[in-house]
């Protein structure tokens, strides 16, 4: 019992962190492919040297952070046999393929170009050298795609079959297509350029405020950042409202529960805040507006949403007794700081916008001051968004099909995993210090100059 | 062919590949302390792995995918049984990883030597828990009827797979040795390298006959015609690879322990096939390629992707090692970022 839980809290502990790194991969590797685009193609010669030290520079971020995300992956890659070797027997038919697929397909191209691309300077023609981190930015949102195809199966079991007392594969395409990657992928993509968007924000700010020989150089990624993170952030809102409309089929129990809404209502009110009550299923107190979530979901104001309560009746009738309503309280808090969270940085993104657009970005010098420090909000949105799927899809490891407390390896002792869960805290926490400090001296001293006026 | 068969020798490719390429860079890495103690040197030495360290890295990540998707009873055996071995392991590898991407961030020699000695550790333990791997699948473990480990961290060593995992360990970095002959300019350094390369090449060639002793007397691997020749094979690639590093021929030395450690795996999948794990408790406990295995359906999925993306990635693996094909300079280790 014991190891189950420490299981469960190193793999939180874990992908949280590996998390942390992921979306800026994902997102600033097409930021500076296309930061090395225009270096390639531009004409001016003012921009070449600049753009080219540009390039550099968010490379060099982009290389940290990839570094990072690189070795805390292969954690996550064995923690499914090491902590969790009852669902690797349950699951591997189906869940082996996209793993394997992400390793064979895009976790070679990503690295071994990658490689070429930070030594092949010098060695590549321009074209060749900006073609490598296009390859880069491709695999790097590929392996998102294989890694995301197996989580949607946890999330919503496709083409399977259930025998010999596992689940076997029936139908790749099926798992492929799965309507559930569509939802995940597109919300986790386009929050990683909201991310990466908000990182170049919050470094441009802070140069330009700081750094008076680099100020024009970054006055235009601010810009750039900016137009990035809000194509990022209206995806995102987009993408999460298609995917909250499917799940009102594939998984009613989340959706539910994010909105705190234990009794099936019709219309179904949408709850600003609420005083849950997890122990008597209910809400003490609730600020609610009146058939918002039914428009929501079905785009009209009427419409009935399944209540926790009658779902537990549902699951209790279909799988056994047992609880099967999942962390209520988390569940909704965290599903309202993502989207605060959110509508902050979309606030934040639009007045960075004006203001540059406006050639006047130091009118407003708070702004550029409060922008590095706000770094951490979309890493916040990000956990908090990761809570909700991960938290929502409680008990079940696969849903309907094998119960988290049913998928831990037997052999563990809780020693076991309070020496490794210690271990990898402790070092995550040690690397986190330094990859930043570095990081934040490498920005501090990194000066990019433009020679020359643009016209 | 019957695809558990070809999903056999598909795992032994992708093992194969993985000790080739990460062997030679485990080996760099143990060596980094003990050739030069000069900044430069070790810039230069270093740069010879960078470009490609990761791309070899991802072999173990595939293999460990390829074993996840087509015999997963053996993935999570495996994985769970070597549990804090594994952790230990990724430790180092986490270390290692980051290790040549901060390093050169700072000016600071203090900073350097503690990165260092980051990338030495992480290539030794992870060279070493290999060795210790190998030898545990094919001596056996005490697995039960539902496939489950029934051992703790410490069953794992004995006299037999830490010897084992010595022979891989000296194996590994005479290969590296051997390939820093072949990428570095600076012919002082090629020579400590060769010096250094035979006197580990001696302890190597000692541990891995030991190795063979230990093998006969725990295992069974020397039924299979094939892993008995393969075994007497690799010791007789590896001694004519110390010999010629002795007389200076570096490339030739690098091609035989190369073939050296491929013969080396090939000796030890065979010695197991059909199975992949022993049990030590009944022999019928064993993990199998029919027991362990995936559906027909899922490997035949895997074959067609396999089939398709194995060549393409040997294909642009190749071209990056031509891209840095010249002998690694000063100028080149300098220009990091």
């Amino acid at each position: 019992m014991e190891a189950l839980i420490l299981s469960r809290w190193q793999f939180a502990i874990t992908t949280v962190y590996h998390f942390l790194f992921v979306p800026v991969t994902l997102g600033l590797s097409i930021f500076v492919a296309l930061l090395e685009t225009c270096y390639v193609r531009t004409k001016r010669p003012q921009w070449k040297k600049a753009s080219r030290q540009l390039v550099r520079f968010f490379g060099t971020l982009f290389i940290i952070n990839f570094s990072m995300g690189v070795v805390t992956g292969i954690v996550q890659e064995f923690h499914f046999g090491m902590n969790w070797s009852e669902y690797s027997r349950f699951m591997g038919d189906i869940f082996g393929a996209p793993l394997a697929l992400e390793a064979l397909t895009a976790f070679f191209l990503e690295s071994t170009f990658l490689g070429i691309w930070i030594f092949g300077w010098d060695k590549l023609s321009e074209k060749a050298h900006c073609i490598c981190i296009w390859i880069v930015a491709f695999a790097s949102n590929l392996s998102a795609f294989w890694i995301l195809v197996a989580n949607s199966f946890m999330q919503h079991p496709v083409g399977y079959a259930l025998n010999n007392g596992r689940a076997e594969m029936t139908d790749f395409f099926a798992l492929v297509t799965n309507h559930y990657v569509l939802g995940e992928y597109s919300h986790t993509l386009f929050s990683a350029i909201a991310t990466a968007g908000f990182l170049v924000l919050a470094v441009s700010a802070w140069k330009v405020l700081h750094d008076e020989v680099s100020r024009q150089a970054f006055t235009q990624t601010l810009k750039a950042g900016a137009i990035y993170m809000l194509i990022g952030l209206f995806a995102t809102m987009g993408s999460g409202h298609m995917h909250a409309q499917y799940l009102a089929q594939a998984n009613p129990m989340k959706l539910s529960s994010v909105e705190a809404l234990w009794e099936t209502a019709d219309p179904a009110p949408f709850a600003i805040v609420a005083d849950i009550d997890e122990e008597n299923h209910r809400n003490n107190m609730e600020l609610t507006v009146p058939g918002v979530f039914s428009f929501m979901l079905y785009n009209s104001p009427t419409g009935a949403v399944k209540g926790i309560n009658q779902l537990q009746q549902e699951y209790a009738a279909n799988y056994g007794p047992g609880e099967y309503r999942p962390d209520v309280t988390g569940l909704f808090w965290s599903f309202r700081m993502m989207i605060g969270i959110g509508a902050l940085m979309i606030f934040l993104g639009l007045v960075t916008l004006y203001l540059t657009w406006k050639k006047r970005p130091l009118a407003c010098p708070l702004l550029l001051k409060a922008l590095p420090w706000l770094l951490p909000l979309p890493y916040l949105a990000n956990s908090f968004g990761w809570y909700v799927a991960e938290g929502g899809r409680q008990p079940w490891i696969v849903v309907g099909l094998q119960k988290t407390a049913d998928a831990v390896s037997p052999n563990l002792t809780g020693t076991d995993v309070w020496i490794t869960m210690i271990g990898f805290t402790v070092l995550y926490l040690l690397l986190a210090i330094a990859a930043f400090w570095i990081a934040i001296r490498f920005v501090r001293k990194t000066r990019i100059a433009m020679e020359g006026r643009d016209a | 062919m019957d695809l558990n068969i070809l999903w056999f020798i598909l795992i032994v490719v992708l093992f194969t590949g993985f000790f080739f390429l990460e062997g030679f860079d485990y080996g760099v890495g143990g060596l980094l302390p003990f050739l030069s103690s000069r900044e430069e040197d070790r810039g230069v030495i270093l740069r010879t792995i960078t470009p490609v360290w990761d791309g070899n890295e991802v072999w173990m990540i595939t293999a460990g995918g390829a074993l996840f998707a087509a015999f997963p009873h053996v993935y999570a055996t495996m994985f769970s049984a070597f549990y804090l071995a594994l952790f230990l392991m990724l430790v180092a590898l986490i270390l290692r990883g980051v290790a040549f991407d901060l390093r050169g961030r700072q000016e600071s020699l203090c900073w350097r030597r503690f990165w260092d000695g980051a990338i030495c550790f992480g290539s030794v333990v992870p060279a070493f828990l290999w060795g210790v791997a190998v030898t545990n699948l094919i001596a056996g473990l005490p697995i039960n009827a539902q496939m489950n480990y029934m051992g703790g961290f410490f069953d794992l060593l004995s006299l037999y797979t830490i010897v084992g995992g010595l022979a891989f360990l000296f194996v590994f970095l005479f290969h590296g040795a051997a390939f820093l002959t072949l990428r570095l300019k600076d012919t002082g350094l090629i020579l400590r390298c060769q010096e250094l390369a035979v006197k580990i090449g001696v302890a190597a060639a000692i541990f891995f006959v030991l190795c063979m002793l230990l093998t006969f007397e725990h295992t069974d691997l020397f039924q299979s015609p094939l892993a008995a020749v393969a075994l007497f094979g690799a010791a007789l690639f590896f001694v004519i690879a110390l010999l010629s590093m002795n007389i200076g021929k570096g490339k030739a030395s690098f091609i035989l322990s190369s073939l050296a450690i491929v013969a080396t795996t090939v000796a030890f999948f065979a010695g197991l096939f059909p199975r992949l794990m022993v049990s030590s408790l009944n022999p019928a406990w064993s993990l199998t390629i029919t027991n362990a295995a995936s559906t027909p359906y899922t490997l035949s999925v895997m074959t067609v992707a396999a089939g398709i993306f194995v060549p393409i990635v040997l294909l642009y693996q190749v071209w990056s090692y031509y891209i840095f094909r010249k002998r690694v300079t000063p100028k080149d280790a300098e220009e990091h970022y």
